[in-house]
C-alpha cells in the first residue's frame, strides 16, 4: 500500500457521511490495539467501533473463579493461572484476594512451567486454569499431551474454553446491532478463515480478518464500511491466516477436547460454544462441568457491554465507583477488557 | 563463606565483615575514621534524599543491587538540580548470603560511586534470618547534594507553555531485563542502571532552562508525565514516532502485552525544557555517556482554552490516545 492511498483511506474514514455503521471487534487484542493506536479518534462519528465478547477473562462466569478459589484453599493444592484472571472477582473475591488469605495461587508465564512444577512437587496437586478461545486451547492440549507422556498425574485442568462462531451468532441476534465484524486474527490463524465464510452468509453481515498493526486495522475498517449490507469475507491477514487454519493444532485439540455447551458472562448458556475434556481424559479434569452460575456485581453493565448494547462509558459505574484500581466487573480488570481500554486511553 | 547471625552481633565478626568488605571497597577520608557519624565540610544549600532497594535477583543482566542503590539515590539528587556529594549505605543481609556475592555487590557499589563522583561516607550492617528462598540483601542509601547558589530548582509544577519534552534514552530496558530474568526468558536485554551526573551537570553548566526533571523509574514515563500535567495544569502532547524504545524491548512488550510507556528504568530521565533551549539541551545529553538515544518526544500546551490536564499520544498512524495513570501490576496478557 502506498502512503498516498493509505492517507486517502484515512481521509475517507474521517469524512464518511453515509449511514451509521456499527463494527464489532471480537478479539481482546484488537480492542487493545485499537485503543493503543488511537483509531477511534480517526473515524467519522458515523463509524462506531464496538467491543464484543473477545476477552477470555471477561466472558468467564463467576462459578469458574469460585471453583478455582475453592481448589486453591484445599490442602496440597495449588492453582496456576495466566495473567489477568488472578484479579477478577468471583462471587465474593478474586484469586488475588484468596492468595492474600493464604490460598495457594501461582501465576505462570509459560504453559510448560506447569509440567515442571508438577514434576518437582509430586505431593502437590496443581490445577491449571485453562481459560481462553480457540487460540489458547491448543496450548492446553499440548500441556496434557506432555503430562500424559511424562506420566504426570498431579496436574489437572479447570477448563472454561470458548469458541467464537457460536457467540458471534448470538451477539448478531441479541446484541445492539452489528453491520460488520472485525474477525479475530489469532483465532482465525488456528481455525482458518473459512469458519467465518458460512457465518457471514447466514447472518448477511460482512467479516474481515485482520492483523493487529494500525495500518491493517484501518484497512479492515474501510473494507467493512464499503461492504455494509452485504455478506462476504475478506482476509487481510494472509501472512498468518489461511482458509483451513492450523491443521496440526486443530488435530491436537480434537484429540483431547470435544464440543460442549458453555456459559458466558452476562449471556447465559450458548449451545455448542465451548470445549471440554473428552471422557477418556476425565482424570485430568478438576471439576469443570456444571460451572454455570454467574453473579454480576450490582449495577454492573458488563453483560450489555460485552455484546455491544451499551458502550463502557455509558455504564453508570464507569469511571465513578468502577475504575481499574477498584473494578466491579471483569471488563475493567483485564488489559484486553473493553472498559479498561476505554478508561485508560480516554476512548469514548 | 556465608553471612551468619554472628555477623550482625556487633562483635568481632561484625568488625571483620565491615573492614574486609565495606571499608575495603568504600575507602575514603570520611569513612575510614569509622566514627558514629561522618563529619563533612559544606556551607551550601543541600538536597537530601533516601531510597531502599529490594530487587530480586540481586544480580541481573547489566547490573546488580549495589550499582542500582547508588544510581537510584544519585539520580534522585540530580533531578533536584543538586550536585551529588555524599552517600550513606545501610545493608540488611540475610543469613546464608555468600560473602563472595556480598563482596561483589559492595565492589560494584564502590565502582558506581566512583563513576558518579560521590563518596560513601557512613554505613550500617544488620543480619536477619533467612525466611526461605535464595538469601539476599536489602540496601538503603541516603544522599546529600549541593545546589548551585543561583539555580532555579526545577519542579513538576514549573512546566511552561511550548516547553519541549526530552527523554534521555530508550524506555523499559531495566524493567524488561528484570522481568525477563524472573520469567526465564532468554534475551539480550540488559538493565540501563546508570548514574546521570554527566548529562545533568552539562545542562546545569550551560544554563539550560530546565523547568522540570525526573528520573523515569517505577511507573514509567506515563506516570511521570501525568504528575507533570496535574502539577502544572497543562497538556503534554507526545509523538509516538519519536519515542525511543529498542526493537528487542518492543518485541518483549508485544509478547507479554506490556506498554513501554509504563515500564521502569534506572538510568533515564525526562525533562521539560524551555523551547529555545531544547536543541542545545538535546545535543548536550546526546553527547553525554548514557544519552546517545535521547530525543525530543513532545511539547507542553498551557493557558490554552481547550486544555485538559492530559498526556496525549499522537500515534504513528495519526490517531490520538490519552496516556492515563498506570493501573494494576502490569501483568502479562493471557493471549
Amino acid at each position: 500500500m502506498t502512503d498516498t492511498k493509505l492517507s486517502q483511506i484515512i481521509k475517507a474514514l474521517k469524512e464518511y457521511d453515509g449511514e451509521e455503521v456499527r463494527l464489532m471487534e471480537v478479539c481482546g487484542t484488537h480492542t487493545a490495539a485499537i485503543s493503543e493506536n488511537g483509531i477511534p479518534s480517526m473515524l467519522s462519528p458515523k463509524i462506531k467501533l464496538i467491543s464484543g465478547p473477545g476477552c477470555p477473562v471477561c466472558v468467564t462466569v463467576t462459578a469458574v473463579i469460585d471453583r478455582l478459589i475453592e481448589l486453591s484453599m484445599q490442602e496440597n493444592t495449588c492453582v496456576l493461572t495466566f495473567g489477568d484472571l488472578i484479579r477478577v472477582k468471583g462471587t465474593y473475591k478474586s484469586l488475588a484476594d484468596a492468595r492474600a488469605d493464604g490460598a495457594s495461587v501461582k501465576m505462570v508465564y509459560s504453559p510448560m512451567e506447569t509440567i515442571k512444577l508438577a514434576m518437582q512437587n509430586p505431593k502437590c496437586t496443581f490445577v491449571f486454569a485453562a481459560i481462553g478461545f480457540e487460540t489458547t486451547t491448543p496450548v492446553y492440549a499440548m500441556v496434557l499431551e506432555e503430562a500424559i507422556k511424562a506420566d504426570i498425574h498431579n496436574l489437572k485442568l479447570l477448563t472454561s474454553l470458548k469458541t467464537m462462531p457460536q457467540v458471534i451468532r448470538w451477539v448478531a441476534g441479541n446484541g445492539g446491532g452489528v453491520d460488520g465484524f472485525i474477525a479475530p486474527g489469532h483465532v482465525a490463524a488456528v481455525t482458518g478463515s473459512n469458519i467465518f465464510k458460512e457465518l457471514s452468509k447466514e447472518l448477511n453481515i460482512p467479516f474481515v480478518v485482520s492483523g493487529f498493526e494500525a495500518e491493517q486495522l484501518i484497512l479492515t475498517i474501510y473494507a467493512l464500511v464499503s461492504m455494509k449490507g452485504k455478506d462476504g469475507i475478506r482476509n487481510l491477514y494472509k501472512s498468518v491466516v489461511t482458509e483451513e487454519g492450523n491443521t496440526k493444532a486443530k488435530e491436537l485439540v480434537d484429540k483431547y477436547f470435544e464440543v460442549a455447551d458453555s456459559s458466558w458472562r452476562g449471556m447465559g448458556k450458548i449451545k455448542g460454544s465451548g470445549m471440554v475434556l473428552r471422557k477418556q481424559y476425565q482424570d485430568y479434569d478438576a471439576g469443570s462441568i456444571g460451572l454455570d452460575e454467574d453473579h454480576m456485581p450490582k449495577g454492573c453493565s458488563c453483560a450489555s457491554v460485552l455484546v455491544g448494547k451499551v458502550r463502557p462509558n455509558d455504564c453508570p459505574l464507569f469511571g465513578k465507583s468502577c475504575t481499574p484500581d477498584n473494578a466491579h466487573g471483569a471488563c475493567m480488570v483485564s488489559t484486553e477488557g473493553s472498559c479498561y481500554n476505554y478508561y485508560v486511553s480516554g476512548r469514548r | 563463606m556465608k553471612v551468619t547471625m554472628a555477623h550482625g552481633s556487633g562483635g568481632e565478626s561484625t568488625s571483620k565483615l565491615i573492614s574486609e568488605v565495606f571499608a575495603k571497597h568504600f575507602k575514603n577520608e570520611y569513612l575510614d575514621k569509622l566514627e558514629d557519624s561522618a563529619v563533612v565540610p559544606g556551607n551550601k544549600k543541600i538536597a537530601v534524599t533516601t531510597d531502599s532497594f529490594v530487587v530480586t535477583p540481586i544480580i541481573f543482566p547489566g547490573g546488580d543491587i549495589g550499582r542500582l542503590s547508588v544510581c537510584g539515590t544519585v539520580n534522585d539528587l540530580l533531578m533536584s538540580g543538586a550536585r551529588p556529594m555524599y552517600l550513606t549505605c545501610g545493608c540488611i543481609l540475610e543469613e546464608g548470603l555468600e560473602i563472595e556475592v556480598l563482596d561483589k555487590i559492595i565492589a560494584s557499589m564502590a565502582e558506581t560511586a566512583k563513576e558518579a563522583g560521590v563518596k560513601i561516607i557512613t554505613g550500617d550492617t544488620k543480619v536477619i534470618e533467612n525466611k526461605g528462598g535464595e538469601p539476599g540483601l536489602i540496601i538503603n542509601t541516603s544522599g546529600v547534594g549541593f545546589i548551585d547558589e543561583n539555580l532555579d530548582v526545577p519542579g513538576p509544577f514549573k512546566l511552561q507553555d511550548e516547553d519541549a519534552i526530552i527523554v534521555s534514552g530508550n524506555l523499559g530496558d531495566h524493567h524488561a531485563a528484570i522481568l525477563g530474568t524472573r520469567m526465564g526468558i532468554e534475551s539480550n536485554i540488559v538493565s540501563d542502571n546508570a548514574p546521570l551526573r554527566e548529562m545533568v551537570e552539562k545542562l546545569l553548566d550551560n544554563n539550560i532552562r530546565v523547568h522540570a526533571m525526573r528520573d523515569v523509574t517505577r511507573g514509567g514515563l506515563g506516570t511521570v508525565l501525568n504528575e507533570f500535567c496535574s502539577a502544572s495544569e497543562c497538556e503534554i502532547l507526545l509523538n509516538e514516532e519519536s519515542m525511543p524504545v529498542s526493537a528487542t524491548v518492543k518485541d518483549f512488550c508485544g509478547i507479554l502485552g506490556l506498554d513501554p510507556m509504563y515500564m521502569g528504568n534506572e538510568g533515564k530521565m525526562v525533562l521539560s525544557v524551555h523551547k529555545d533551549d531544547a536543541k542545545k539541551a538535546l545535543s548536550l545529553i546526546k553527547g553525554s555517556k548514557y544519552g546517545e538515544n535521547a530525543g525530543i518526544i513532545g511539547s507542553v500546551r498551557k493557558n490554552k482554552e481547550t486544555v485538559d490536564n492530559n498526556v496525549v499520544l499522537c500515534t504513528k498512524i495519526g490517531g490520538k490516545r490519552i496516556i492515563g495513570l498506570m493501573y494494576g501490576e502490569g501483568l502479562p496478557r493471557i493471549c
